[in-house]
């Protein structure tokens, strides 16, 4: 890091006059020097003045408070003695144990994989599907991509109102649908049953029907996000390369697998990085779906319910801090494997 | 690089009898996209109309017609939003109040956000001083957290102090959470500035401030202006950290806050909160729409390579 911040030095204005090397013009240079040198201290000084309150938020906000809840994951805290509780308790392995060794946190984070992989997956595809749909342009383009970014920028709480209205089982638009138009023969409770027996070819599968509507949830809300940054990115390829190929009698299908793919890939893995960190991390939608309940609980959730309806403030302080740690991994692991893909390619 | 890799049939074609692969993929996509196009518009929007479409009955008549995909005339029913409006003091459900707190709560993180991250993203973009790349990095990284993380010291904190109910508490935190945010985008937005439009208004005399004020905002003002929309939506949308500091305090709940509290109740009917999750939906669609342009390259520009 260090060693990059030296070459930063060189990307910005390049110096008029060489600080080091020999200087023939003896009489004009070390008094240009000593000028230059006393602009540099008062760049850096001026510098550090207009980024100090930020960073003193920053400290205060977020970097006290990350390690206090690492302090916090080595402590046996309790809400009710939390008064007493500083920096100089007595430190101990024991949350950490209890927790990696619960069965309900490795599914919890067994969930969260599952519902950030899906999530972010689906998510990408509409995406992509719509981005590629609303390519070309026509009339009230505008106004139809302007409005497929709302389930984006709506407030959560009122998008997740309206999913669990519509889905409730006693006066829900979907199971009334259901019922009197497809013929199911009972409501579905989407977000408050674990298990929805359904028969597909004679076969009876189960399935996980609340972590599925809580996935597609994820989907639809995050979908224009990576339509957004697709419309984006195909709007910088150039359009002389779909045309090339076009007259060198390519069908769309095969312009999209080898013009406009190998273009979208970075992007998309951009997307995909992001996506699933953020889909990792959610707590608002599945707190606000299910509450967490019938196989939905994900780590966020669990924390939450650790630190305030237990009490329990160490071992949620522990299990949020896994958490971080394994999205850290996991990203990692992406990184290096796509970067390593980026390298052969 | 891509076009050795196309299909050699497709290449070398003379017109063909028979199945013709790029008339039949041609058509097919012609149909295919006004068909998408409208189910995708579907799943988007359907859930907003259906959440207005509510707003506007009783749950009687919701109760008695669930199926109903629009409304009659002596169904039209705007008693939901006086009551949902009304003060709890006179039998409603207090949502102006809610109002008034996440409009405050917005309002003073956008101004205090900017006013701490546009020297600061200056300072980024322009000026070397040391430990610039490591700032960097520590504000990428903020912007990553896990707010659940947080929220757990925080929560022990504000429980000790006993600051918990208090605005001024969330407002600070919600600072925290998108400086980071802030900084990054202004950054790349000040970094297309010219450098020689400051240098001239140094040689004019101008001092380092002066310059950053009279040259360097202006320029860098729809970038200000949409992140400054951008916080506002954060701030009025944001839920976990409300839930945590504010759920014991009713006078202090932000909207997303009062929906979700009363959502749980069951003595407060369906319809009412539709019209109270219209009443927090319909700031965002408006300012959405009206700086819709601004705001997508703003959404963008936080997250492309500066």
């Amino acid at each position: 890091m260090t060693q990059l911040s030296g070459g930063a030095d060189l990307s910005g204005r390049p110096p008029i006059i060489p600080n080091d090397g020999p200087d023939l013009r003896a009489g004009a240079a070390p008094g240009a020097r000593r000028g230059r040198s006393r602009r540099n201290r008062e760049e850096r000084r001026a510098g550090l003045l207009l980024i100090a309150p930020t960073l003193a938020i920053i400290l205060i906000a977020v970097v006290v408070p990350i390690v206090w809840a690492i302090a916090l994951a080595f402590q046996k805290v309790r809400l009710i003695n939390i008064r007493e509780t500083g920096l100089f308790g007595s430190y101990t392995f024991e949350n950490f144990i209890e927790v990696l060794t619960s069965p309900g946190f490795l599914q919890a984070l067994w969930t969260t994989i599952v519902y950030s992989v899906f999530g972010t997956g689906l998510a990408i595809g509409i995406g992509l599907i719509a981005a590629l749909a609303l390519r070309k342009p026509f009339r009230g383009r505008g106004i139809i991509r302007a409005s497929l970014l709302l389930p984006y920028v709506a407030p959560v709480v009122a998008a997740t109102f309206v999913w669990s209205t519509l889905l409730n089982p006693q006066y829900g638009l979907v199971n009334w649908f259901g019922q009197t138009v497809l013929g199911w023969s009972e409501p579905v409770a989407f977000l408050s049953q674990r298990w929805l027996p359904v028969s597909l070819f004679g076969l009876e599968i189960q399935v996980p029907i609340a972590l599925v509507t809580v996935i597609c949830f994820e989907a639809w809300r995050s979908f224009p996000f990576a339509f957004l940054f697709l419309t984006a990115r195909l709007q910088a390829v150039p359009e002389s390369l779909d045309e090339a190929a076009r007259i060198d009698g390519a069908t769309p299908s095969q312009r999209f697998a080898h013009i406009l793919w190998p273009q979208l890939v970075p992007t998309i893995a951009v997307l995909t990085v992001l996506r699933f960190i953020w889909t990792f991390n959610n707590f608002d939608d599945i707190y606000l779906l299910t509450g967490g309940g019938a196989g939905t609980q994900v780590v966020a959730v669990r924390v939450f319910d650790y630190m305030t309806a237990r009490g329990d403030i160490g071992a949620a302080a522990a299990q949020a801090l896994v958490l971080a740690a394994i999205l850290a991994i996991l990203v990692t692991v992406y990184l290096r494997l796509f970067g390593r893909q980026e390298e052969q390619a | 690089m891509t076009a050795t890799g196309l299909d050699k049939t497709a290449l070398s074609r003379p017109e063909r009898r028979g199945f013709n692969r790029d008339r039949f993929e041609n058509r097919l996509f012609r149909v295919l996209k006004p068909i998408v196009i409208v189910l995708l518009m579907i799943v988007a929007l359907f859930p907003f109309y259906y959440m207005a479409l509510l707003s506007f009955r009783s749950l009687d008549s919701l109760l008695q017609n669930p199926g109903a995909l629009w409304i009659s005339l002596d169904e039209f029913n705007l008693s939901t939003y006086v009551d949902v409006l009304t003060p709890v003091s006179e039998g409603g459900q207090g949502f102006i109040i809610f109002m008034r707190n996440s409009l405050l709560v917005a309002l003073s993180t956008v101004l205090l956000t900017l006013l701490v991250t546009i020297p600061g993203a200056y300072a980024v973009s322009r000026l070397q001083f040391f430990g610039r790349r490591q700032v960097s990095g520590l504000f990428l990284a903020v912007y990553f957290f896990p707010a659940i993380l947080l929220a757990v010291p925080l929560f022990v904190f504000f429980t000790q102090v006993g600051l918990r109910g208090s605005l001024v508490a969330l407002i600070i935190v919600y600072v925290s959470q998108v400086a980071a945010v802030s900084i990054y985008t202004l950054r790349n937005y000040f970094a297309t500035v010219p450098v020689s439009l400051e240098e001239a208004a140094a040689i004019d005399g101008c001092g380092r401030l002066q310059t950053m004020w009279k040259i360097s905002l202006p320029l860098a003002m729809p970038a200000v202006v949409s992140n400054g929309l951008f916080i506002f939506m954060i701030a009025w949308n944001e839920f976990l950290f409300a839930l945590l500091f504010l759920v014991e305090k009713r006078d202090s709940w932000t909207v997303s806050l009062g929906l979700s509290q009363l959502s749980g109740s069951i003595e407060v009917p369906t319809t009412v909160l539709m019209a109270g999750s219209v009443i927090i939906t319909l700031p965002i669609i408006v300012l959405f729409f009206a700086s819709e342009r601004l705001l997508v390259g703003g959404l963008t520009a936080g997250a492309e390579k500066g």
